[in-house]
């Protein structure tokens, strides 16, 4: 017996087919890219945008959320802008579409178009899970980024900026990185809008670091007002490697950025440190899932949270110590300062522990500005305003002075403290 | 400088009355002793005083230079030159302290229409009020009070204190806590403020403290009233007989 199930597309999911057939013959890539960008649009169109009913997205009903989608419009000609930490190299991504490719001495740099082209991207060209809508989107639509090679060994001495600019439309970018055994390196990913209409960006990067190799990865999210962000991260931690990841979200109107971790290597370690600054009407989720699927292994994840406004903000946490994953130790808090009666913020922490010598836990906290240190600083004539706005610095900056390097951390607060002073 | 006229207050969350009729007086140049037991309503007194709004002021007055504070905010009341010296100064995790002494210092200046001070000239005068209250720099370069011991509190206070240049001193407390040496220290920077523009309060429960602040007067609270003034007479009889005899006449 046949069962018809026929579901009635939205309007943003109408969209997106539609869009998709418009664009089809002229999105890069050979035949086995198409042929999996069917696919992921086939499966995008027979599963439609995530809503409650799917646990991963309860907090972010993207169903009913994301309303409507930008048409493709031209926008003007976009030029880079200043890289956020001084003395970076930049990789600007323009409208989707990689600028001319710079050369950085020591890296191996290809455009994702080329990726796309020759064949090579399309085993990348994925949905994690069947709930994955970020990648079943992204790998639909993505045009290009930056495919980069840190060899092994090889030390970088200044950041290198991935610079991700957009005016109105819709922007799909991928940024595979790996990290060779034994390099250093800082990257900061960056999303920015740089003038006004709305956006729905998708972007995913693929992040490997093999064994022993350290580094610094910043997710500097500053979308505009009206803007859809969906962000993924798919990682995979090697031997002895060390991530440092710190995701900032400083704008948007609707973002999702999944974290989504393995740790495939013993004495592997990731430090993950997130600042979610919300305001507006705007809707905020950071989704971590994060695998610790060998022994020895360790996190920390500390989330910070600032809502103002009618802002409503979700972070969900998933931790897996597989069965053989023995002496884990994993810690992650999450603490927002709610500003306001009318925004709101969900903390869902979740650990499947299925290893029995393991440390692991877990808190949340949400609390107003402390009343005893206002009237501390207000005694000492600081201005109601401005106590209350050195505060909420105080309160994100602490995990931000972790960073250590003077110009990262100078840099990031330069980017709060503009936000704060917009918003507060 | 500062007159308190029967002045009534009550804790605003539950309406616990703990100030009942409070008349004070203190003028330019005078140093005075306010001395009470646990519970008499010292520490509420000087939080009053400073603006905190936990408290609620249900009839009275409280002029400072002629005019009624109680409208004032506690930034308000510290740039018209009110300086409360905490009994437990807070720690504030994430403010660095010389940006605290900064912004305080400039935004005080700024509500009096005087210019802001320049950085060489601020980070000058931190460093002589420093070195007289014995504080190191490595002290100044951690959050404000976080990891100070008990006398780092006190003598970081002071040292605000002196950056802040008050006309009306307020400490609360400000020996609990502090070895002798330290409350050396502390009592020498309060001296050097003394000045015949500037009036000082002294809270305090022990008679210690004030044979290094030397009182003009002082004044015994009890259920939240002055019930006895005097001279620094008046602190040594307390220190002898204690306080019982003084609520027994009273009473």
């Amino acid at each position: 017996m046949n069962m018809q199930t026929t579901m009635r597309l939205t309007a943003a999911e109408t969209a997106l087919v539609e869009a998709f057939g418009a664009q089809f013959g002229e999105l890069p890539g050979d035949g086995a890219v198409a042929g999996k960008r069917d696919r992921l649009l086939d499966d995008l169109k027979k599963a439609g945008l995530p809503t409650r009913r799917i646990e991963s997205w309860h907090y972010t009903d993207l169903k009913n959320l994301l309303r409507t989608v930008p048409d493709a419009v031209s926008v003007p000609a976009l030029d880079p802008i200043g890289p956020v930490v001084e003395g970076s190299q930049v990789l600007s991504v323009l409208q989707g579409e990689a600028a001319a490719k710079p050369s950085i001495e020591s890296l191996d740099i290809a455009a994702f178009k080329e990726k796309l082209a020759d064949g090579s991207a399309a085993a990348a060209l994925t949905a994690l899970d069947r709930d994955d809508a970020i990648g079943r989107i992204n790998g639909s639509f993505v045009r290009d980024g930056f495919a980069i090679t840190v060899p092994a060994n090889t030390e970088l001495e200044e950041p290198v900026e991935l610079q991700a600019l957009h005016g109105a439309g819709q922007i799909h970018t991928r940024f595979p990185v790996s990290f060779g055994a034994s390099s250093k390196a800082t990257i900061i990913e960056r999303h920015c809008a740089v003038t006004e209409g709305a956006a729905l960006v998708s972007s995913i990067s693929d992040i490997a670091l093999e064994d022993g190799a350290e580094v610094t990865w910043i997710i500097l999210q500053q979308q505009g007002a009206a803007d859809t962000h969906l962000g993924q991260i798919r990682v995979e931690l090697g031997a002895n490697a060390k991530l440092r990841l710190f995701v900032v979200n400083a704008g948007g109107k609707l973002v999702r950025q999944e974290l989504r971790i393995n740790v495939e290597g013993e004495g592997a370690e990731l430090t993950l440190r997130g600042v979610n600054l919300l305001g507006g009407e705007s809707h905020t989720d950071v989704t971590l899932v994060l695998g610790h699927n060998v022994p020895h292994t360790n996190s920390t994840e500390i989330i910070r949270n600032v809502v103002f406004d009618k802002a409503s903000g979700v972070f969900q946490g998933m931790i897996r110590v597989a069965p053989d994953a023995q002496k884990t130790d994993a810690k992650m808090s999450c603490n927002t300062l709610l500003l306001t009666d009318d925004g709101d913020f969900s903390a869902k922490p979740e650990l499947e522990i299925f290893a029995d010598d393991v440390v692991c836990g877990h808190g949340a906290t949400v609390a107003d500005i402390d009343r005893n240190h206002l009237f501390y600083m207000m005694a000492r004539g600081v201005p109601e305003n401005k106590a209350r706005a050195m505060l909420v610095n105080a309160f994100v900056a602490e995990i931000v002075e972790e960073l250590e390097d003077e110009k990262l951390v100078e840099a990031l607060e330069g980017v709060i403290s503009a936000w704060l002073e917009k918003h507060a | 400088m500062l007159e308190i006229k029967n002045l009534h207050a009550r804790i605003a969350e539950d309406g616990t009355e703990i100030i009942r009729g409070l008349n004070l007086t203190v003028k330019p140049g005078e140093i005075a002793a306010i001395m009470g037991p646990n519970g008499s309503g010292k520490s509420t007194l000087s939080y009053i005083l400073s603006g905190r709004e936990d408290y609620e002021v249900t009839e009275g007055d409280i002029l400072y230079n002629g005019e009624s504070i109680l409208e004032l905010d506690p930034a308000e009341r510290a740039a018209k030159g009110i300086f409360l010296a905490f009994q437990y100064p807070v720690e504030i995790p994430g403010v660095a302290t010389m940006q605290f002494l900064k912004v305080a210092m400039n935004e005080q200046r700024k509500a009096r229409g005087e210019a802001e001070l320049t950085t060489p000239d601020f980070m000058r005068r931190v460093k002589d009020a420093a070195e007289k209250l014995k504080i190191d720099q490595a002290m100044l370069r951690r959050p404000l009070n976080v990891g100070f011991s008990g006398g780092e509190k006190k003598r970081a206070e002071i040292l605000q204190m002196a950056l802040l240049e008050p006309k009306l001193c307020v400490l609360d407390e400000t020996d609990s806590g502090l070895d002798i040496d330290a409350l050396k220290i502390v009592a020498d920077g309060v001296n050097a403020l003394k000045s015949p523009d500037r009036a000082t309060i002294v809270i305090t429960h022990y008679q210690r403290l004030l044979d290094y602040i030397v009182p003009d007067t002082v004044h015994v609270l009890y259920k939240g009233r002055i019930i006895r003034s005097g001279d620094k007479a008046l602190a040594l009889e307390l220190e002898e007989n204690g306080y019982a005899d003084i609520i027994g006449e009273a009473a």
